[in-house]
């Protein structure tokens, strides 16, 4: 697709004061000397502001930018995301054509677009409000067929209820994003077939409640928009459950002292140096703790290693370090680390 | 290099540096690899993947030569070497498929082409090209943009290697080419319509592998295959661009770079390319004697009594301008020397020392810029004096080398550090030259021709004795520095030259008004200022028209060649100054330019030592009191310094268009 910057340009272009602290902060993203690497999103804000790239706004972003206006229109003639000419005032509707849209109703709602909007792609309609385009996947195949609008995915649409929510944004309505048959996300069309009853209390999936807490999504960007919510900020106050209990102890635990024997069991103790990490001189203080058998050394848990840990001193650093209750575990499930069986082995 | 790599290239084992691309290491072996988009002098791009070379071991799939480097080649399983083949069947079947995709949208333009004969499409299509296309669709159109009067362009034709670009960002240091859209619809312009500004965009043509950026005063006039191709060396500046003169019949049809990485690599600026035109017009073709104040045409024999009368007894001053070859100038030198006359060449007052070689040229060479850690500028404009050794300066600017300049300060395309403009602030870049490797100075006439010249001079060459610098003398005339080693000065230059001669010989002099009073005799190529004043005119040969030596601003000597023959019964400038010689009675003692040389080498050997360089022992000068004011360039205008620039009309152009750019713009009423 040949594009060209369109022949009615404005006299000039501004950010507007909240989008140049935007603009502003992006660029001081990069190190002296590398400001160009902003350009990318400088011009996609200015889009969002204004609609589209004119020929003042590649040269007021040159300007910022310390680049040559050449090479800023390379970029914006690069990317066809870029509208080098004036698009709908309301929204410039995205159509996703591509495979799953297509055989799913992309070209029902192709016709829609021709109908409703223009007869042609990024032709403004006859009241300014819309265009539209028909652009490769957006990645939202299992809601075919879809479009975007604004910033929201408008998912599993027919073609009466995508007039629907063309004509909604003809009155100045905001419809509300997401699958529009009743869907949550994206899961099978006949309902959950597992994990159900996971979903209390939600609106909507996590982009359809952003979009339903931002109110307006369709509107031009001046920068001094509310931040979006925090997406479930009642979870993020819980500390994160981890799976390797070895290496943490909430504090309160106090350090307990392990299983101790006071001899070997049938007078036999375990060859300890068989753990990387245990020499003669280890393997001596810990019998000396009265631990002699690999099933001991894998029953420790965190209080346990600590109480360890602090009877062997310096020497003890080795026990989380190596990991002896690993290895002892896979020792006394008979298969043995690598090392251990290179041991082994060799004896 | 002790890090060398071994690679098995078509069965020749080489052993290379690891850095090298595959493509230069096959270069070494003697393999020359197609190519388009790659160029020795750019950064590579890698677009047009016509270097595609077999890898053996290595992913099943050609790889670009010229974008792959030996040491990421892998070798065999049991360290062997690594394995390139060149000439394979997947090698040549994956070329003809680049080749196919190429000429898709390639217009069967190749008749009516310029580039035509001299095309890199043309003859890799030959080797590697199939008769018939199975591409049935309609071929592309394009917007041929207007990139104003030297650059055409035919777009359908671009291949997008993006060497234009390229050039125009890195080289030439004026980003105004660009490649907009993408895939099918990507297409080379400037912005929006721009024309270039660049006094190197000539060489977008010589770098176009295609007939897509042509020559726009050439377009149309001669076939490659058809000129009579001269080395050369051009005079427009004194950096002794390296040229080829390309001819047809009597008709220099075009002038074209040669490489010389010591002078000007691969550039050319615009005003030396483009100046054939100049060549023919205003061209004396016959004397001339001014009979009752007016200048009427006359035989040789009219001319050369009316010369003799006139210096016959009588104070002669000879001056020598910018454009005449060492031989001449040493003819006019024994035949003025014979006559008791004084001779000059440093027409605008320069004060560069007689005798003293290292303080006129300086003992740094233009390739001595590629590895200075700084460089210090003191009045001078390289952009506007030598655009190639401005480019090469950028170039080293680009690999970390600081530039400074004391003097007036102007876009030249890179940072440049301003110290300020009078002479006083030579002293802050004293410091940032002692820390850097290897710096270098370069003092333009913008500095030697004030009337504290002298004391400038000597204050630079002690500020880079002291710094360990070395010193280039830019100089803004193609003849100064021969004429200079010939001695063809007199103390207290030009005014003391002068001063009470009753008749000035002026070989080539159009660049100074000469003061009213004397008989003046002008032997030279162009009517122009020198003519004019004149009072008996002797037609000369141009630089294409004659054999001649030209020592470059760092004192190389090189020699041009003749091309073509001059207009009428314009002569070569010695044979005129042999010929009169006789006229007077004063016959010099030689009678071909052979012995003339031979005589002249005698005396000066080094300007007999062609293309070298000669060592300049280092006499510091007396340094003296300076004035305050500040530095100016020179101000010549940079397409129309010399008479063939005036007499073109390309350069009427560029500089028509060139003062529109910097003239402010006129307020809308």
């Amino acid at each position: 697709m040949l594009r060209r910057l369109h022949p009615d340009q404005p006299e000039s272009f501004a950010f507007t004061p909240a989008n140049l602290e935007w603009a502003k902060r992006q660029i001081a993203k990069y190190p002296e000397g590398r400001q160009a690497s902003a350009v990318i999103p400088l011009l996609m804000r200015v889009q969002e502001q204004e609609g589209w790239i004119s020929k003042p706004a590649i040269e007021h972003v040159a300007g910022m930018l310390g680049m040559p206006y050449i090479r800023v229109l390379e970029v914006a003639t690069f990317y066809f995301q870029f509208q080098l000419a004036p698009r709908g005032s309301v929204a410039h509707v995205h159509v996703c054509g591509t495979t799953s849209c297509m055989l799913c109703g992309a070209e029902d709602l192709i016709a829609v677009c021709e109908r409703v909007i223009a007869p042609e792609p990024f032709m403004v309609s006859e009241d300014g409000k819309f265009s539209w385009e028909e652009v490769e996947c957006l990645g939202a195949c299992s809601n075919a067929p879809m479009a975007l609008i604004g910033k929201d995915y408008y998912e599993d649409l027919t073609a009466e209820r995508f007039e629907e929510i063309l004509e909604a944004l003809r009155r100045g309505e905001v419809p509300r994003p997401g699958p529009q048959n009743g869907r949550f996300s994206s899961e099978p069309l006949g309902g959950l077939t597992s994990l159900e009853g996971t979903r209390p209390g939600h609106k909507g999936n996590a982009s359809v409640e952003l979009a339903l807490a931002l109110g307006d999504t369709v509107k031009r960007i001046t920068g001094d928009e509310p931040s979006p919510p925090v997406p479930h900020a009642e979870l993020q106050a819980v500390e994160p459950a981890r799976d390797d209990v070895t290496e943490e102890r909430s504090a309160d635990e106090p350090a307990a002292p392990p299983f101790r024997l006071d001899a070997p069991r049938d007078g036999r103790p375990d060859d300890l140096k068989l753990l990387k990490g245990i020499g003669p001189k280890l393997e001596a203080r810990l019998n000396a703790l009265g631990i002699y058998h690999f099933d001991q050394i894998a029953s420790w848990g965190p209080a346990e290693i600590e109480w360890v840990q602090a009877e062997l001193g310096p020497a003890g650093m080795g026990v989380l370090k190596e990991d002896f209750v690993d290895q002892a575990r896979a020792l006394v499930e008979s298969s043995g680390t690598a090392y251990t069986q290179r041991k082994l082995g060799s004896d | 290099m002790s890090d060398l790599r071994k690679v098995i290239i078509d069965d020749i084992e080489v052993e290379v540096d690891p850095h090298l691309t595959i493509l230069q290491a096959c270069e070494l072996v003697g393999i020359e690899i197609p190519r388009f988009c790659y160029h020795e002098r750019l950064s590579i791009a890698g677009n047009c993947r016509m270097c595609l070379v077999e890898v053996v071991g290595g992913p099943p799939k050609p790889a670009a030569s010229c974008a792959m480097q030996v040491r990421d080649l892998r070798p065999g399983p049991e360290g062997q070497p690594p394995v390139v083949r060149t000439k394979s069947p997947m090698v040549k079947k994956a070329r003809e498929g680049v080749m196919e995709f190429l000429l898709i949208n390639h217009p069967l333009d190749c008749p009516i082409c310029d580039q035509g004969g001299e095309c890199d499409l043309q003859d890799q299509a030959m080797a590697y090209g199939v008769d018939f296309s199975r591409f049935r669709e309609p071929k592309r159109s394009k917007i041929d943009p207007d990139l104003g009067p030297l650059v055409a362009t035919c777009m359908t034709r671009c291949i997008l290697c993006t060497r234009c670009v390229r050039f125009a960002t890195e080289v030439a240091g004026v980003p105004e080419m660009g490649q907009f859209n993408r895939g099918e619809d990507s297409e080379i312009s400037s912005y929006l319509g721009a024309m270039l500004t660049s006094e190197l965009q000539g060489n977008v043509i010589d770098l176009c592998p295609v007939g897509a950026l042509i020559s726009k005063p050439y377009a149309y006039t001669a076939r490659s295959w058809e000129l009579r191709k001269t080395e050369s060396i051009d005079v427009i500046d004194a950096l002794g661009t390296n040229i080829r003169v390309d001819v047809r019949g009597r008709e220099v049809m075009r002038i074209m770079p040669r490489n010389h990485d010591g002078v000007n690599e691969e550039w050319m600026a615009d005003r030396s390319r483009f100046i054939w035109d100049g060549l023919k017009r205003q061209r004396l073709d016959r004397p001339y004697v001014r009979v009752d104040g007016k200048l009427r045409e006359a035989t040789w024999g009219e001319a050369f009594r009316a010369v003799a009368e006139a210096v016959r007894g009588r104070k002669v001053a000879a001056l020598a301008g910018d454009l005449a070859p060492v031989e001449a100038i040493y003819a006019l030198r024994e035949l003025v020397r014979g006559l008791g006359g004084t001779t000059e060449c440093r027409l605008d007052r320069a004060a560069l020392p007689a005798g003293n070689r290292a303080a006129y040229v300086g003992n740094a060479m233009i390739r001595d810029i590629d590895t200075a850690g700084a460089i210090l500028l003191v009045g001078t404009n390289p952009r506007n004096e030598a655009p190639v050794l401005n480019a090469r300066i950028r170039k080293a600017w680009l690999k970390g080398a600081e530039v400074g300049i004391v003097g007036e300060a102007a876009d030249l395309t890179y940072t440049c550090r301003h110290f300020g403009s009078g002479p006083g602030d030579l002293e802050k870049a004293r410091d940032g030259l002692k820390a850097a490797a290897q710096p270098v100075i370069v003092i333009g006439q913008g500095a030697l021709t004030r009337p504290d010249g002298a004391a400038l001079l000597a204050e630079t060459m002690a500020l880079a004795e002291a710094c360990g610098a070395k010193m280039l003398v830019l100089h803004t005339a193609a003849s100064r520095v021969g004429a200079m080693d010939l001695g063809f000065t007199t103390e207290g230059g030009l005014d003391a030259a002068i001063d009470g001669a009753e008749t000035i010989f002026a070989l080539g002099v159009d660049e100074i008004d000469l003061p009213e009073g004397p008989f003046v005799i002008y032997q030279g190529s162009h009517g122009d200022r020198g003519a004019h004043r004149a009072d008996v005119i002797l037609p000369a040969c141009a630089y294409t028209e004659e054999s001649g030596i030209f020592v470059n601003t760092e004192g190389r000597p090189q020699m041009a060649n003749r091309a073509g023959f001059p207009p009428g019964e314009a002569r070569e400038n010695w044979a005129i100054l042999r010929a009169l010689s006789a006229e007077i009675g004063m016959t010099l003692p030689f009678n071909s330019i052979a012995e003339l040389r031979a005589q002249m080498f005698a005396e000066i050997p080094h300007l007999g030592r062609i293309d070298q360089v000669p060592e300049n022992g280092w006499t510091p000068l007396a340094t003296g009191n300076m004035t305050d004011d500040a530095i100016v360039n020179v101000a010549k205008d940079h397409y129309l310094g010399t008479p063939i620039g005036r007499a073109s009309g390309t350069m009427a152009e560029m500089s028509r268009l060139r003062n529109s750019r910097q003239a402010p713009p006129l307020a809308a009423e």
